[in-house]
């Protein structure tokens, strides 16, 4: 499609401003001034519609259809709170304004903190950072300053299993950390012998998906956290997977001292294409005091203001957090209740095992030893045998209108596709999905082109994502007459 | 059940039968016992869609700052947002979307955010700009580590006239033993001084970090800045207003080699502080050095035009605890916004709004200064939307004389003075507004006093 850019002409104007009604006397000194045009386009509103609805429709998204990714919880979107995020007492207020003055939003930001410990079992919550990957860099904050504070400044190791997210090892060098890898033992769980041999004097922290990224829970959490907190360190849980524990389990009960929650994937706030989402941390009352600075906190009289913890970190973003996206997940939880949200995590639990046993014929499964949990992980090496890659068979799916999988990862299983199906699914959808997934293995077998030939029927055929690389091209080159 | 779950009994019967279970708590049996809860969570009682909206309007009426008449800035600004940018944001298409991993089923979203990168790097005068960060404060911060990662070195050197929050943030995320964080204080006249940071550069820094124009809406002139680091072999990072842009030196033409920045202010609503969106742009040299995601133009097999993901082996997910960022989740969607704000707007629209907020706080200042008692705070340096002024009472006592008439002032500074306000003036104030500021003002200096 055309770019906005190759709409320009000049003189079309898409919005209108009110005339200036005071005098234009200034003027900015010649040697600070811009030489030349940005190099905008210009298009009118109904141009600027048309082109960004019509490149609209060339994605696939929720509301389109089944979203099977998993570790990244692609599940409804309620409409209202979309509304709700946008009253314009919500939206349209500066974030240094008195506090009095965000009565409103302050008591948001108060109970639903309030709702995250509970949910989490914790004694505080932070709601700044504004993706998990900041949550994970918030939480081993809290563990660094937590540990300084303590005389341990020395540990600077994060044990981490081999199927972890790749943000977690990201996370602890952003941190000034040192990786040490641990094992998964053949149960598809962390080795706890391997855990104990490697925690020692330097450990800071062991960072843990729970359930793990094959979507198994850890059945020997409680040996596990005790090893890190009888070497000294802290247990860190990675909450991308906390819609399998919704008022199920929690992870303040089962040793973990920190967590973080993607409210983009548990609290059903959009990914809006990539972002933005929010990844608030709740944490022991030893930790809440290194908060990153502002938190809320209530007054005597009942009133609200934002305060600094004395011992606080530091700042990771210059307000007060993804307010916009907390609203949507203040309002998930109000319209769920304590049932509502059990019956969440349920329902993902058995919407799993349904496609997992209606695939388990026609895939192999590593690490099945029963019931999964909110997700299970398939392997394409039956398939990888006769020519046809895990990566074709995401590709071929597509034809059939669904999305992909994640796919190779965890990285501990080759050829992996990981399936996350949420409970917004209903069994219609379900079978769905396992007919074109069973469909494609039949593929596989008989006419493995159609499958190596995917995507056919979207709107680009497989992409070229060497030459991408290699004749590197990530802007718009200017105007031939502006150069 | 909730409205968002569709299954029931009849669906479970069959889908127990098909896992070969009796029910759900065989699906529960890999979690203890003793961790398994066996009361209810205790959370309030869930609310039907109508009561919530009830309940949602009952907070927003208690955000009485949000109807006011707002000259407070600092890093977060009141702009006009065309409504054709929230039709946009609101197809499901865009926002119920996830990250564009399955490009041939993402083309809208790669395209746009490639749209978005062409307009980040036209404003700034850059080659190259990545698809987002998480805030302007967070992609200072990051470039920096760029920095020191491109250079080797481990001094950054930031403006004193640099957003204090923003400084807290590059703080937060250089916070370790080995990394070294130095501020050049400013002169009189706001501009840095230049001959401390000659001396405080000595012994290796990867760059300067500078403010365009600075906390205090000054614009000063980025040139003998970007001389002085680039003779020592560091790089210029700019923290510029992209609403500035338009009418000032493009970053890129002053020798910046990394201008990152806030973009709120192009069609994103302040909502208490986010979500909002960071940008970052580079030199073309340095693309291949940038964190986070970047969007590419390619070909498919039937060679026509696409767009994917690219540079992937930087992120994360590939390179693990080498890569550049731990970013994952960005602000895709706002990145979405600011394009089709900039499309709106268009070249002679945003240079229009870039003019109005120029024109119009000038003329606020310059009525202020009428009043006696006023002054400027840093007299004869140009400034943008932007300016601090001393008032002969407290800011607050303005402040709060200000608020009689519905409007908030700006944002008291008193590290520079009892009586300093930063104050904000962007195309959505009207002179009537303006002059309803100058005459509360000066009956307060009136009546008031020192």
């Amino acid at each position: 499609m055309k770019t906005i850019f190759e709409m320009s002409s000049p003189g079309r104007i898409g919005s209108s401003l009110p005339i200036l009604d005071v005098p234009a006397s200034a003027s900015i000194p010649a040697n600070l001034s811009r030489n030349g045009e940005v190099g905008l386009p210009e298009v009118t509103e109904g141009q600027v519609m048309r082109h960004f609805v019509n490149l609209s429709t060339m994605n696939y998204h929720v509301d389109k259809g089944m979203y099977p990714l998993g570790s990244c919880t692609m599940k409804y979107n309620p409409k209202h709170f979309e509304n709700l995020a946008r009253l314009p007492g919500l939206s349209g207020i500066h974030p240094l304004v008195p506090e009095d003055m965000a009565a409103g939003t302050l008591s948001i930001m108060y109970k639903l903190e309030e709702f995250f410990c509970e949910i989490t079992g914790f004694e505080g919550a932070s709601l700044q950072p504004a993706a998990g990957a900041q949550g994970e860099f918030c939480g081993l904050m809290l563990i660094k300053s937590y540990l300084e504070s303590i005389g341990e400044k020395h540990r600077n190791e994060v044990l981490m299993p081999d199927s972890a997210h790749g943000t977690n090892p990201a996370t602890s060098t952003l941190a000034d950390c040192v990786i040490i890898g641990v094992k998964s033992n053949e149960f598809g769980e962390v080795d706890p012998d391997d855990l104990r041999e490697k925690a020692g004097p330097n450990t800071a922290a062991f960072m843990l998906t729970n359930p793990n990224t094959l979507g198994l829970f850890e059945s020997r959490i409680e040996e596990l956290t005790s090893i890190v907190h009888e070497a000294g360190g802290l247990n860190y849980m990675d909450g991308a997977n906390m819609n399998a524990l919704l008022g199920v389990a929690r992870p303040g009960d089962m040793g973990f001292d920190v967590c973080h929650l993607n409210l983009h994937k548990t609290f059903a706030t959009p990914h809006g294409g990539g972002g933005p989402g929010a990844g608030p941390v709740a944490c022991t009352a030893e930790l809440a005091q290194f908060f990153p600075d502002p938190v809320v906190i209530q007054n005597e009289d009942g009133s609200y203001s934002l305060s600094k913890k004395q011992n606080s970190f530091g700042r990771l973003l210059a307000f007060y957090g993804n307010t916009g996206v907390l609203y949507k997940a203040f309002a998930y939880i109000r319209t769920l209740g304590a049932a509502g949200l059990r019956e969440v995590t349920e329902n993902a639990l058995i919407n799993a095992n349904y496609l997992k046993a209606r695939l388990e014929e026609y895939f192999d499964i590593p690490f099945n030893n029963g019931p999964c949990m909110h997700e299970f992980v398939l392997s394409g090496d039956r398939q990888a045998e006769k020519g046809v890659k895990t990566l074709d068979m995401a590709k071929r799916l597509l034809d059939y209108g669904f999305h992909a999988p994640t796919v190779y990862f965890p990285l501990i299983v080759h050829e992996a596709m990981m399936i996350e199906p949420t409970e917004t699914e209903g069994l219609e959808d379900l079978d769905a999905f396992a007919e074109a997934m069973i469909s494609i293995s039949k593929e596989v077998e008989e006419k493995p082109y159609l499958v190596t030939d995917a995507p056919v029927n979207t709107p680009v055929l497989r992409l070229n994502e060497v030459q991408a690389v290699k004749e590197l091209c990530i802007v718009e080159p200017p105007d031939e007459e502006e150069q | 059940m909730s409205r968002f779950i569709p299954n029931r009994a009849e669906h479970f019967e069959k889908m127990f039968r098909a896992i070969g279970v009796e029910g759900i708590s065989d699906l529960l049996q890999s979690i203890p016992l003793k961790y398994q809860l066996k009361e209810d969570l205790d959370l309030p009682d869930p609310v039907s869609e109508l009561e919530l909206q009830r309940e949602f309007e009952g907070y927003a009426g208690r955000n009485t700052g949000a109807d006011k008449i707002c000259f407070l800035g600092a890093g977060a600004y009141d702009h006009f947002i065309p409504a054709a940018v929230d039709h946009v944001l609101l197809r499901s298409e865009f926002y119920t979307a996830y990250t564009p991993y399955q490009a041939e089923v993402s083309q809208g979203t790669l395209q746009a955010v490639f749209e978005y990168q062409s307009m980040i790097a036209r404003l700034t005068g850059m080659e190259a700009a990545n698809a987002s960060m998480y805030d302007g404060a967070s992609a200072a911060a990051e470039a920096c580590l760029m920095a020191m990662r491109v250079t080797r070195k481990q001094r950054i050197l930031i403006a004193g006239s640099l957003n204090p929050r923003w400084a807290d943030v590059v703080r937060t995320y250089l916070k370790r033993d080995d990394f070294e964080i130095n501020e050049i204080p400013f002169l009189e006249d706001g501009t840095l001084d230049l001959s401390i940071a000659a001396k405080l550069i000595e012994g290796g820094t990867a760059a300067i970090l500078v403010q365009y124009p600075s906390y205090f809406g000054l614009i000063e002139d980025l040139q003998p800045i970007a001389d002085l680091i680039h003779e020592h072999k560091g790089l210029l990072i700019v923290a510029a207003d992209p609403v500035a842009l338009p009418l000032l030196r493009s970053p890129g033409d002053a020798g910046a080699d990394i201008v990152v920045g806030e973009g709120q202010s192009m069609g994103i609503p302040m909502s208490y502080g986010g979500p909002y969106i960071g940008f970052m742009a580079a030199r073309k040299k340095l693309a291949r050095k940038m964190p986070g995601r970047i969007i590419g133009r390619t070909s498919d097999r039937a060679d026509q035009v696409g767009y994917v993901l690219t540079l992937q082996t930087r992120e994360q997910h590939i390179r693990r605890e080498k890569a550049t960022s731990n970013i994952c989740s960005n602000q895709a969607l706002m990145a979405l916004a600011n394009t089709v704000y900039l499309s709106l707007m268009g070249e002679s629209g945003f240079r229009e709004v870039s003019n109005q907020c120029f024109q119009k706080s000038h003329y606020l200042h310059q009525k202020l200064l009428e009043i006696p008692g006023v002054s400027s705070v840093f007299t004869d340096t140009p400034f943008f939307r932007e300016f601090a002024v001393s008032f002969p009472v407290s800011s607050l006592e303005i402040h709060d004389g200000l608020m009689e008439e519905g409007i908030l002032a700006g944002l008291p500074i008193v590290e520079l003075g009892e009586g300093v306000m930063l104050i904000t003036v962007t195309e959505k104030r009207t002179k009537e507004e303006m002059d309803l500021y100058v005459k509360s003002v000066s009956e307060i200096c009136r009546g008031g006093g020192r």
